[in-house]
């Protein structure tokens, strides 16, 4: 009874006492997060032995210098000058002094240290909340020396990973169509860089013509267009052990071979009895299965992440357009519906956009929409860009953009540029020579 | 039994007493209540002794004049008990005549203003010019208390605001400074419910006494990274801006307050 009653009594007990003001932040700044990188600290003794391997004077400020890069290029970061720190290396990593780093406007702090440890490399690494003043994550690798510069992507995947909430994709290397000469002569070779643009690789001589690149699901394969005495070939090349296989001879124009997720089918587009339509083959028994079959001229089919749907573009309504369907073909819908041509569709790993190239009134535009159509977004706009790659999170798109190199329109250059889904955040990606066609891996380290 | 009985009773009054002091309903006050009008109890000879009496006829007439517009365009007022007779003793038809244009213009609800105006007219056409300095330290203290009585109202109606939250300005200027000091994590997924609640205890000058996330469990639930991140990017702002943009006064009000953080808008944009 005594119960019932305190229960009616706290039930009416002054109710507007809790009747706490409530205020919605629907809106923030996208300005990039001030972070300090402090350069990983670095004993005497360990310096002086990774001089002798690598010739580096001192890595720690190499390694935390690659990890700042990454962040800067990321577009989400803004890593503070290194003459702003009050606090030597040492000493951060081993408890900062937050109000020191306040000062500075840090709202990060990456510390670290070097060391050599039976011949190999070990560096350890914390994440600082500054404002919290609270230690964020902590974490050690060991690796050969000469993987330094991969200790520093990895550990800006996880500085990445704890201060966005998504994967990152620094670990990641980039094939790409490697190409020299004047433009009616060039030499095409396929090379292989990091994705800040280090460590670049030639995979080819430069004999054949090579074309649409692109990484299996596994990193080891990479499936590729080349042609040999003017025939196209698909080949499969694994890039740890450098051997090369024909996975076939296809008929007529055959464009962009592209592994399905889960690595053992390759679909493509080639033209059988002068009708190009969309094939899968099996790896394993060498199969080629027929996906699409309609008079129009059906190309670039890309599977979804679950390997459930497969985009393309087809010219089956008129003009060019994507169009999604089931991975049998049935069930055909088209996706586009603007002005302009669209091509080059290319799902997004997360699964909810699809990349494309638009043409419209002479311009080329990289764009994404939902996997619906609806949402259309135009990210860049330039005279010729084209073959939109994602990143492994789904953030970044990676494309070339050719340039005319003076005002006449002489002279010709193709350049491997970035930008995120902002639209904002548009880099060059420095390579050698020119480049096109490039292809984004997975994250090395899964 | 005689117990259970006794403390039936005695929880019973404390019901009816909490329930009456607390329900919002009850401790608001009606809208229509007709508020006390005062009334000053004056004497008044049968000539004025004002020495410029024509002249300060013609004032009055134009004031008059001037109230009668007034009172032409306030909303009609409302019926008032009339007064009686013998309450203020008139002791001819001219004084009724601008007692009665008093009447009519008298609204209930602005009885402050008013009575300073009578009491002006009365000084000078009806009052012996001897007792003006009398009435002048009379109306001083009127005034005062007048004044006594607004801030009380006043105090009554920020005991009111207590329960109704920050005016739209006070919130804009909050709302304002945050978006400023929120690095929105660009990298969350903008299809999911991500929304975080943190309760803030605050001092006077808006800097932080204490930061609670209210849904705190699930920040270390697995397949919850992106809550965490969102909630640390919150806890972060709310940091980075203190002390915040709170208003000057009426600190009992906001003391406590609660920020959803909700980043779905500028993600979808």
């Amino acid at each position: 009874m005594l119960f019932r009653y305190l229960f009616i009594l706290l039930t009416l007990f002054p109710l507007k006492t809790f009747a706490l003001i409530e205020v919605d932040i629907t809106r923030g700044n996208l300005n990039p997060l001030p972070v300090a990188v402090s350069p990983l600290s670095i004993e005497e003794e360990s310096k002086n032995n990774f001089k002798k391997i690598l010739d580096i004077d001192n890595l720690g400020s190499e390694i935390s210098a690659v990890v700042e890069n990454n962040l800067r290029q990321s577009g989400l970061f803004n890593p503070l000058s290194k003459n702003a720190f009050l606090q030597k290396p040492d000493i951060a990593n081993l408890k900062p002094r937050f109000e020191d780093w306040n000062l500075i406007k840090a709202q990060a702090l990456i510390t670290g240290k070097v060391t050599f440890v039976d011949e190999k490399l070990r560096v350890e690494f914390r994440l600082w909340d500054v404002l919290a003043g609270k230690e964020m994550m902590a974490l050690a690798f060991t690796t050969v020396p000469s993987n330094w510069r991969r200790v520093g992507h990895i550990i800006t995947d996880k500085v990445y990973e704890r201060l966005t909430g998504e994967n990152g994709y620094f670990d990641t290397r980039i094939i790409y169509v490697s190409e020299k000469g004047p433009k009616t002569n060039r030499i095409k070779k396929l090379a292989i860089m990091d994705q800040d643009g280090f460590n670049n690789k030639y995979l080819t001589l430069g004999n054949e013509l090579v074309l649409t690149p692109r990484f299996s699901p596994t990193n080891q394969m990479v499936t590729y267009l080349s042609y040999f005495r003017n025939l196209p070939r698909v080949y499969l090349l694994d890039i740890e052990t450098g051997l090369q296989e024909v996975v076939g001879d296809f008929p007529g124009m055959t464009f962009a071979p592209r592994f399905s997720p889960d690595g053992k089918k390759i679909i493509m587009s080639f033209a059988k009895d002068g009708n190009s339509d969309i094939y899968t083959m099996d790896l394993e028994n060498r199969i080629v299965e027929r996906i699409t079959n309609h008079p129009s001229i059906d190309t670039s089919p890309s599977f979804s992440p679950d390997g459930k749907y497969i985009t393309f573009n087809s010219d089956r309504s008129g003009y060019q357009q994507i169009y999604i369907m089931s991975k049998n073909g049935k069930d055909v819908k088209r996706i586009s519906f603007g002005n302009g041509l669209y091509g080059t569709p290319v799902w997004s790993p997360r699964g909810d956009l699809i990349a494309f190239t638009k043409l419209h009134k002479g311009k080329f535009y990289i764009g994404v929409m939902r996997t619906d159509g609806t949402g259309e977004r135009l990210l860049t706009e330039n005279f010729y860009q084209e073959a939109p790659s994602w990143s492994p999170n789904g953030r970044v798109l990676i494309f070339y953009r050719e340039t005319k190199t003076n005002s006449k329109g002489e002279g010709f250059s193709a350049k491997l540029w970035s930008i995120d889904l902002t639209g904002y955040n548009e880099k060059m990606v420095e390579t050698e020579t020119d480049a096109s066609d490039p292809s984004w891996s997975s994250l090395l380290s899964n | 039994m005689n117990r259970n009985i006794i403390i039936s009773f005695g929880l019973h009054t404390l019901l009816v007493i909490i329930t009456a002091m607390s329900l919002p309903f009850l401790s608001k006050k009606p809208l229509d209540l007709p508020q006390i009008v005062s009334v000053e109890l004056i004497q008044i000879k049968d000539k004025t002794n004002i020495p410029f009496a024509p002249k300060a006829k013609k004032i009055i007439e134009k004031v008059k004049e001037k109230e009668k517009k007034l009172v032409s365009e306030q909303a009609p007022p409302k019926i008032v008990k009339k007064q009686k007779p013998d309450a203020i003793p008139l002791p001819n038809k001219k004084i009724e005549k601008v007692k009665k244009i008093e009447d009519e213009k008298q609204n209930p609800k602005k009885v402050e203003t008013e009575i300073k105006q009578i009491s002006e007219f009365e000084k000078k056409e009806l009052f012996d010019t001897n007792n003006i300095a009398a009435l002048i330290d009379k109306s001083k203290v009127e005034s005062a208390e007048t004044n006594k009585k607004m801030d009380k109202v006043t105090q009554d109606q920020d005991k009111d605001a207590n329960f109704k939250g920050l005016s739209l300005s006070e919130e804009d200027a909050l709302k304002a400074q945050i978006f400023g000091c929120w690095s929105i994590p660009l990298g969350l997924p903008y299809n999911e419910n991500l929304l975080v609640r943190i309760k803030l205890q605050l001092k006077p000058d808006g800097s932080i006494i204490r930061t609670e996330i209210l849904d705190h469990a699930r920040m270390n639930k697995p397949g919850q990274g992106f809550y965490k991140v969102l909630a640390e990017s919150a806890l972060r702002a709310v940091k980075l801006c203190q002390p915040l943009r709170v208003p000057s006064s009426g600190y009992e009000r906001w003391k406590e307050l609660q920020l959803n953080f909700d980043a779905r808008e500028m993600l979808e944009g």
